[in-house]
């Protein structure tokens, strides 16, 4: 064999400490130009908080980075830059009231007194028909769709001639067609020599865009491999470290009346644009639907009205026959309807009170936690020692403050309340976010014992996996538009993919039930 | 060698217990260097404010009946901090409410029985004051109008009120040239516990009780607390948040309005300028160093309360400016808002390389 | 209504419009960095005091100017280091700067006289009216407007180079950045600690300058609260302007209007009483107010810079 080719950065020992947890451990690595490498693994495996280290946001508590046969140490992403190293976070590192190209001259080298908008919005247009980059430079960040953000910050680090490009979870929120294009701008990118890595946690994106893999684990690096060279089961297998079962057992789904009803739903969302445009579907008692979609199609705001956090401007929402469309959260709630928010810390905890505070959210109104205006504690305590206990809670004591227990313990408290809560009708949005693998498994299993005791569950996320996991009929959503409904068994991921994308199939005109 | 700040993960210190005392000795030693500057000792100064405000009982009377105001302000200003509703505005509730019982005192004396008067003073005060408060509750929950100014801008319009009253249509025909109504009728003096200590201490006690009952076993103490942690989080759990913000503001402004009453009927007997002092911002800084808990608001208003008798007793002795004692205030806040970050942090002072060692995490 | 008449208003709000600008300034400068400074009452009262007692003791209002500039610089600095370094809750400590700062003022007004009396009363040094030739002669504009003190003069320099600052400059865009998304500034590698630093302090200074005005050019002299809730005003004026400093002028030549129709009416022997008269800038506030907020239901992106009011920390775990 020929002589392997010098990498052009070597991390050697990297460690990194946070209060509570240790994010990397005595990772070593190599990055090679002209290559896309996928470093993979789950959610708190590690990758992110590595990739900051290379790109100059967190100093490592030990190890060395290597360029070009050098011993570099960055004290901050300017540095980083200016070796050549730039990185594509998921959240953007964009300012939204700003233009393009005034994002653009912020990441430059001040020079002279005016602002060079002329110039570098030119600059921009060169660069962007040299690597197929479509990006409008006079627009403002907030007008732009997800993924043309994605593009200005892909541009963003080519203007500043970065040699190392690093993504994070880039495909997260692109349509299946969005994410080929950028799988094209990647390969393209790297055949000019330059070296890219992607973060992911799904088998789909490393096997369809890298050359290399390799998978964090825990803080560590565990397998480091060219992609030909392995498959989707032994990259799974060392992600999570264990046989994983890809399909959950469960009994054949047996659906009874309406629970929900939703009727030619129309709403907006926070910038006044249509979110939902004549939404109509049902959900019946024991069966689980899930609403699958690339976020941004409305998933979000269809949760806020159904929990009545939102207006709708126009349609109806009925549970068990009672409509409740445009009622305030309150009237929701006691309608029967439990709702397992998105955002686990922002909406559904209050992060610095109690575990008992949190979990007698939506029972303080009644007996026994009330009688009358006067709240009974020692009731409260019963309460949430029965919770905690029923549902595997870990938590040093229930007057411990929320934001001390882990994701996955917080979502334990937040099912465990809203499963009591439900009389009927449970909505969950995207329940297993940042829960690791055994946290996860978890939370599926008791959304199907849910399912299995005749409850309504309306389970809308990002994950594909997880909504084919989970679901008996899949609903797609794109732009605000049922594209289709379909039963879970059969149903094809192509078909899935298409309508998620944006183009009808036959499943659109009809709907399985 | 570099220092660090760590989020805290732990709950208990004894630093938190240290740091507020620590900040107080702060406050004092800077103040100090202040009066010196100005040519004033201050060890001696310090002297005089401690006698002349704890130093006998005539002393420790006067305190209380300076604190009595800030009390019950302090009250109302923390009940409305906890839902993070920031009533910059209890002055001119408070003198909203010394309006409304001098009205009662000078006009209603003849149609109200003279054993209803004092009651129907409470009353007529509570309510201006909630009133008062009101307006920008309403405004912040249906507009969502920001509460810290239109608070503030009532208190002008309030103050100037008092001003235009006592000066113009309410003036004593018989003041000599002194600026105020006329004395209230006996019947609307608010009687004395002892010297001039006035049954607004009673008011103050009663208040703290209630406060601390709502907070600890009521529902609306549950939604309040949940209000001012997370406000998404409340309206997801159903709450009507601008429900409550009104319901708290009601309380807030009335307890104001009652300070507002037991001024001036337990103390001036009149209308006058000596109502609008100052009583509802120094209520912002009580309730804030009380970390909002009603008996920290009765213990700290006292405090303050010394503070600024041994300010008045500053200028009586030494001929300094009562102003010292503001500025200490105002000191003391300084530094205990300093302090106030190593509750939610901890210093860490590395050396060199970085030593971590592994933390095991909660799973 | 004849025409000296309305010269006079116009006279008046300028004069009484400048402060409300240079205060407005200065907080509009402070919050898009992202920094409550709510303590823009209290700065302004003591630079007011501290420049009156400069001025009277070296006979110099220059020198006045000079010690309200380094008065908005210490007290900047305080407040930046209790929000930026210990990140302390803002609005706090923005009260606690008034609170301090009037107590301070009250204080140096009764001891900062000759043989350590009372300021109250004094005549010191101050600025005058200087009319500029030729632009003086024009006919309402000119001696409302070039018939001004010299700080009045530097605030008309000011107006465009802080809009060239802010709009076209590489600095400004990094002032309008921090105070929306200080997390992409910093991973731009721009330093938001100091930039943060440096914004407060200066915004201080513009407040002080306001002060300065007060005791140096407009009211010229020293009096118990002279500013009135000034400092308060100019707050509002923030919001009046969505952050947009070109708006703010509008703004501060309304509420200074206001302040003059009253000082006219007040002079010209109204029988409405002065309290009532006082009352109208604080009821026009409030009235703005209602009326910004409730248009900007229906316009969403008005311009609240962000990340207002929320300290910036860097290297936190999620």
């Amino acid at each position: 064999m020929n002589q392997a080719p010098k990498p052009i950065i070597q991390l050697m020992g990297i460690t990194k400490q946070f209060p509570g947890v240790l994010a990397n451990d005595q990772i070593n690595l190599n990055i090679y130009s002209g290559e896309i490498l996928a470093l993979l693994g789950e959610n708190g495996a590690g990758k992110t908080t590595l990739m900051n280290v290379l790109a100059g946001l967190y100093r490592p508590n030990s190890g060395r980075i290597i360029i070009n046969g050098k011993e570099a140490a960055f004290s901050s992403p300017k540095n980083a830059i200016d070796h050549g190293i730039g990185m594509v976070h998921q959240h953007f590192m964009l300012v939204e009231s700003l233009s393009v190209t005034e994002n653009i001259i912020l990441s430059l080298e001040k020079e002279g007194l005016v602002l060079p908008t002329r110039e570098v919005a030119e600059n921009i247009r060169a660069l962007s028909e040299q690597y197929h980059l479509k990006v409008d430079s006079n627009a403002a960040i907030w007008q732009l769709s997800v993924g043309e953000q994605q593009r200005v910050e892909i541009m963003r680090l080519l203007y500043r001639g970065a040699d190392i490009l690093i993504l994070d979870e880039p495909t997260a929120v692109l349509t299946p067609d969005e994410a080929k294009d950028l799988g094209r701008i990647l390969r393209r990118m790297a055949n000019e020599g330059k070296a890219i890595i992607i973060i992911t946690h799904k088998l789909n994106e490393v096997t369809a865009f890298s050359d290399r893999v390799c998978v964090l684990r825990s803080g560590k690096a565990v397998f480091t491999c060219l992609t030909k060279d392995t498959n989707k089961k032994e990259l799974a297998q060392e992600m999570v470290g264990r046989e994983v079962l890809f399909q959950l057992k469960k009994s054949k789904c047996s659906p009874g009346s309406a629970v929900l009803s939703v009727e030619n739903l129309q709403a907006s969302n926070d910038k006044g644009l249509p979110a939902l445009r004549d939404v109509s579907f049902r959900v019946c008692s024991g069966e689980i639907l899930g609403i699958a979609g690339v976020a941004g199609n409305g998933q979000r705001e269809l949760a806020e009205v159904l929990a009545g956090l939102r207006p709708a401007s126009g349609g109806r929402v009925l549970v068990n026959g009672e409509e409740i469309t445009n009622t305030s959260p309150i009237n929701v709630i006691n309608a029967g309807v439990s709702h397992v928010p998105g955002d686990r810390i922002g909406v559904g905890l209050a992060s610095n009170l109690p575990v008992s505070d949190n979990l007698i959210m939506k029972a303080y109104r009644q007996p026994p936690i009330t009688q009358g205006p006067v709240v009974k504690k020692k009731n409260i305590l019963a309460f949430a020692k029965n919770l905690i206990a029923q549902f595997q809670i870990k938590t040093p004591s229930q007057e411990t403050p929320v934001r001390l227990l882990s994701g996955g313990n917080q979502q334990r408290l937040i099912l465990a309340r809203e499963i009591t809560a439900s009389q009927g009708l449970i909505i969950t949005v995207y329940p297993s976010r940042g829960l690791d693998v055994g946290a996860t498994e978890s939370v599926r299993k008791t959304l199907i014992e849910q399912r299995d005791i005749g409850r309504a569950i309306l389970l809308i996320s990002e994950d594909l996996d997880e909504i084919r996991q989970l679901s008996d009929r899949i609903m797609v959503m794109y732009e605000g538009r049922v594209m289709g409904i379909l039963n879970a068994e059969g149903a094809s991921i192509d078909t899935i993919g298409m309508m998620m994308a944006g183009q009808e199939t036959k499943e659109t005109k009809e709907n399985a039930r | 060698m570099k220092i660090q700040l760590i989020k805290k993960t732990d709950q208990k210190s004894v630093i938190s217990l240290i740091i507020p005392f620590v900040s107080f000795l702060l406050a004092l030693l800077f103040n100090a260097i202040l009066l010196i500057i100005f040519g004033i000792d201050p060890l001696e100064a310090y002297t005089v404010m401690l006698k002349g405000s704890l130093g006998s009982s005539y002393a420790l009377s006067e305190t209380l009946v300076k604190a009595i105001p800030l009390m019950l302000t302090g009250l109302g200003v923390s009940i409305a901090f906890h839902m993070h509703f920031w009533n910059i505005g209890a002055e001119g509730q408070l003198a909203m409410g010394g309006i409304a019982a001098a009205f009662v005192a000078l006009f209603l004396q003849d149609t109200i029985p003279p054993n209803l008067l004092l009651p129907a003073m409470v009353i007529f005060g509570g309510i201006a004051g909630a009133i008062w408060g009101l307006i920008p509750a309403a405004l912040k929950s249906t507009l969502g109008v920001n509460e810290i100014l239109t608070t503030l801008m009532m208190n002008y319009i309030a103050i100037l009120s008092v001003e235009y009253l006592y000066l113009g249509p309410w003036r004593d025909p018989q003041g000599y040239g002194f600026p105020g109504t006329a004395k209230f009728p006996e019947s609307a003096w608010l009687p004395s516990l002892t010297g001039r200590i006035h049954y607004g201490l009673i008011f103050a006690l009663v208040g703290a009780v209630i406060l601390w009952l709502i907070l600890r076993f009521t529902k609306l103490g549950y939604e309040i607390r949940l209000i001012g942690e997370n406000p998404k989080a409340a309206r997801y759990s159903g709450i009507n948040i601008g429900r409550n913000i009104v319901i708290v503001m009601l309380f807030s402004g009335g307890l104001a309005g009652i300070a507002g009453m037991a001024e001036v009927s337990g103390i001036s007997r009149r209308l006058y300028t000596g109502l609008t002092v100052g009583y509802g911002y120094t209520a912002i800084i009580v309730a804030w160093l009380a970390n909002l808990n009603p008996w920290g608001v009765l213990v700290v208003s006292f405090l303050m309360g010394a503070l600024l008798i041994g300010g008045d007793q500053l200028q009586v002795a030494m001929q300094t400016p009562a102003a010292v004692a503001e500025i200490l205030q105002g000191a003391i806040l300084f530094f205990m808002l300093g302090g106030s970050i190593f509750n939610r942090y901890k210093l860490k002072i590395l050396s060199g390389q970085q030593n971590t060692k592994a933390e095991v995490e909660h799973e | 209504m004849n025409e000296a008449f309305i010269i006079s208003i116009l006279v008046i709000t300028i004069r009484a419009g400048a402060s409300l600008l240079y205060a407005s300034f200065g907080a509009i400068i402070t919050e898009r960095s992202g920094i409550q400074n709510l303590g823009v009452e209290g700065i302004m009262i003591v630079s007011a005091a501290v420049s009156f007692a400069a001025a009277f003791h070296s006979g110099s209002a220059w020198l006045g100017v000079g010690a309200a500039i380094l008065t908005g610089i210490l007290l900047g600095l305080i407040h930046a280091v209790l929000t930026i370094t210990l990140r302390a809750e803002q609005v706090v400590s923005g009260l606690a700067m008034t609170i301090f700062g009037s107590g301070l003022a009250s204080f140096m007004g009764q001891r900062l006289g000759p043989g350590n009396t009372t300021m109250v009363g004094l005549q010191g040094p101050s600025f005058e009216r200087i009319p500029i030739p030729l632009l003086v002669e024009i006919p309402y504009i000119g001696p409302s407007l070039f018939n001004q003190d010299i700080l009045i003069y530097i605030l008309y320099l000011i107006i465009p180079t802080l809009w060239f600052y802010f709009y076209k400059t590489r600095q400004g865009l990094e002032l309008r950045a921090v105070g929306e998304n200080p997390q992409a500034v910093d991973a731009m590698g721009i330093n938001v600690t100091r930039l943060r630093f440096i914004y407060t302090i200066i915004g201080a200074v513009f407040m002080s300058l306001a002060g300065a005005h007060l005791s140096l050019g407009y009211l010229q002299g020293w009096a118990d609260n002279i500013t009135g809730g000034r400092g308060w005003i100019a707050i509002a004026l923030v919001i009046f302007s969505t952050w947009n400093p070109l708006r703010a002028v509008l703004g501060a030549i309304l509420f200074g209007g206001i302040n003059a129709i009253q000082f006219r009416m007040q002079a010209a022997g109204t029988t409405l009483p002065s309290s009532f008269l006082n009352m109208l800038p604080y009821i026009a506030t409030i009235l703005v107010l209602i009326f910004i907020t409730w248009t900007e239901k229906f316009r969403k992106r008005l311009g609240t810079p962000t990340a207002l009011g929320i300290p910036f920390v860097r290297e936190e775990k999620r």
